[in-house]
């Protein structure tokens, strides 16, 4: 019996033609127990060798990948191809990002972003080791819990028309990994990453589109995490403003 | 941004997209999104129709009776209809949108997102019965 | 980088988005469409007079109609910019739409005030 197949469309971007990127088709078997990350191994693996993508776990924990499937970011291993059956599966490089090869993306800028939030425990003077552990209720970490659970996979930043638009942006991920330090009892970052992400490429660059969240992977709500960085700093903005008047 | 990293200085040449123009239509969330932003000119029209009323019950009853006259006009009905169906769509909106910005904790306990979202409804529903309860029997 | 304002425009602009969400629709519905439509009967002039001119009423109808101007004005700012992609007419833009909520803001204070 004749095994079924799907028609896997990827996106190729060749820089040594310097062509523009075209669709490339493949054919593959439509196994119930396969991802699009699997069928992409499989055409690396027996039909067309040249064709570069990143993956790594293929269990939806490494983040490396992402991609547009039929317009959306998705995990690729964690996007079974029976979902798009009959097909043809669109698969293009991360929207937003500039395509390095094929559907390998650039992702520096998101890396350098990271960083300009500063996503780690922020403290005046580190607490001497004789002092002991810090402690953490578990209400305390319910409060930033879930934005812990970011693995980096940039979908929402491919969802985001905001980053799309405006390069500057910091970006849903970054936002939400400040808030995730911001709202940790032990981190003491707060005013620095205040200064630096309070003006127009930091929080009040985001119109909540909303889409981050939808994307997101591992529900880290990204549009909600921002939203209440929103209020955070309107709340010290005003503060400022009436301690400013008082004097 | 901090400076790039080194590896990225011998890069091949990248491929980078445009972003038309109308990037919103290529999507329904975006398209949704779009319209929810354009609500608030049907915000700002009722703004408006608000200080013409206060104009018109300034100057007297007969300029009131004509204001109500003009807005009785098929014209003027169609718009008003569009305006209140954007109207509705920013309220929707904006109470689904409300869990996400206030965490609300009573105590250790958290109040859930739809919790929230209900409260906003109720509080809505209550202020509209208010409104048309003054209006009708007013 | 320069001090942002943007707190205090988006304060007005949520503040305006969540009253404008409560008071508006009922408003809307009950003197334009369901009275012109004679679904229901409008209250008497006098009344009406009365309870849109009694000094609470103002205040109230002031906050609301010029909250609503600023949350247009912040919402309509940036569905410029990123809906027809105008983020190099930055400053002219924003002129445009928080100078129109102050104009609207003070028409509104002079007739209602
Ligand atoms: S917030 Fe979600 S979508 Fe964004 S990088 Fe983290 S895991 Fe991925
Ligand atoms: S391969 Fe690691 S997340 Fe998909």
């Amino acid at each position: 019996m004749a095994e079924e197949t799907i028609t896997i469309e990827v996106l190729r971007y060749l820089p040594e033609n310097g062509a523009e990127p075209e669709f490339q088709s493949y054919d593959v078997p439509l196994r119930s127990d396969w991802v699009v990350l699997d069928a992409l191994n499989h055409i690396k693996d027996h039909i067309d060798g040249t064709l570069s993508y990143r993956w790594s776990c293929r269990m939806g924990v490494c983040g490396s990948c992402g991609m547009m499937i039929n317009g959306e970011p998705v995990l690729t291993c964690a996007a079974f191809l029976t979902k798009y059956a009959p097909g043809p599966i669109r698969v293009e490089p991360l929207a937003h990002f500039p395509v390095v090869r094929d559907l390998v993306t650039e992702v520096t800028d998101f890396v350098d972003k990271l960083k300009h939030v500063k996503p780690w425990v922020v403290r005046e003077e580190d607490k001497p080791l004789e002092e002991g552990e810090f402690k953490q209720t578990p209400a305390e970490l319910s409060d930033f819990k879930s934005y812990t659970m970011c693995i980096n996979c940039m979908l929402c930043y491919s969802a985001c028309p905001v980053y799309g638009l405006e390069p500057g942006f910091a970006g849903p991920a970054a936002l939400a990994l400040a808030q995730r330090y911001n709202l940790d009892n032990r981190d003491e970052g707060n005013d620095e990453r205040m200064a630096r992400l309070s003006n127009d490429e930091g929080i009040w660059s985001c119109t909540m589109v909303g889409e981050c969240s939808e994307a997101c992977p591992k529900d880290v709500d990204p549009a909600g995490a921002i939203q209440r960085y929103k209020l955070a700093g309107a709340a010290e903005w005003w503060k400022s403003f009436i301690t400013r008047k008082g004097k | 941004m901090e400076s790039k990293t080194g590896y990225t200085l011998h890069h091949p040449k990248w491929h980078r997209d445009a972003k038309p123009i109308f990037w919103w239509v290529k999507r329904w969330v975006y398209i949704g999104f779009i319209f929810r932003e354009l609500t608030s000119v049907a915000v700002a029209y009722s703004a408006i129709l608000m200080i013409i009323l206060y104009r018109s019950v300034q100057s007297g009853p007969e300029a009131y009776a004509q204001m109500l006259e003009c807005l009785s006009h098929p014209v003027m009905l169609v718009i008003n209809v569009l305006a209140l169906g954007a109207v509705l769509y920013h309220s929707i909106t904006w109470f689904n949108l409300s869990p996400k910005a206030m965490v609300v904790r009573l105590g250790d306990w958290r109040v859930p997102d739809l919790m929230i979202a209900g409260g906003n409804y109720a509080g809505w529903f209550l202020i509209s019965a208010v409104i048309a309860a003054a209006y009708i029997l007013g | 980088m320069k001090k942002s304002n943007d707190a205090f425009w988006w304060t007005l602009f949520g503040g305006g988005g969540a009253l404008t969400a409560m008071f508006v629709p009922a408003l809307l519905f009950l003197f334009t469409i369901a009275t012109p439509l004679g679904w229901v009967e409008g209250p008497s002039y006098a009344n009406i007079a009365w309870l849109l001119m009694h000094p609470l009423t103002r205040i109230v109808a002031f906050g609301l109609i010029s909250l609503s101007f600023f949350h247009w004005a912040h919402r309509f700012r940036f569905t410029l910019y990123d809906g027809l992609q105008l983020k190099h007419l930055f400053e002219l833009i924003a002129v445009i739409c928080y100078g129109g909520a102050i104009a609207g803001s003070l028409v509104a204070a002079y007739v209602l005030l």
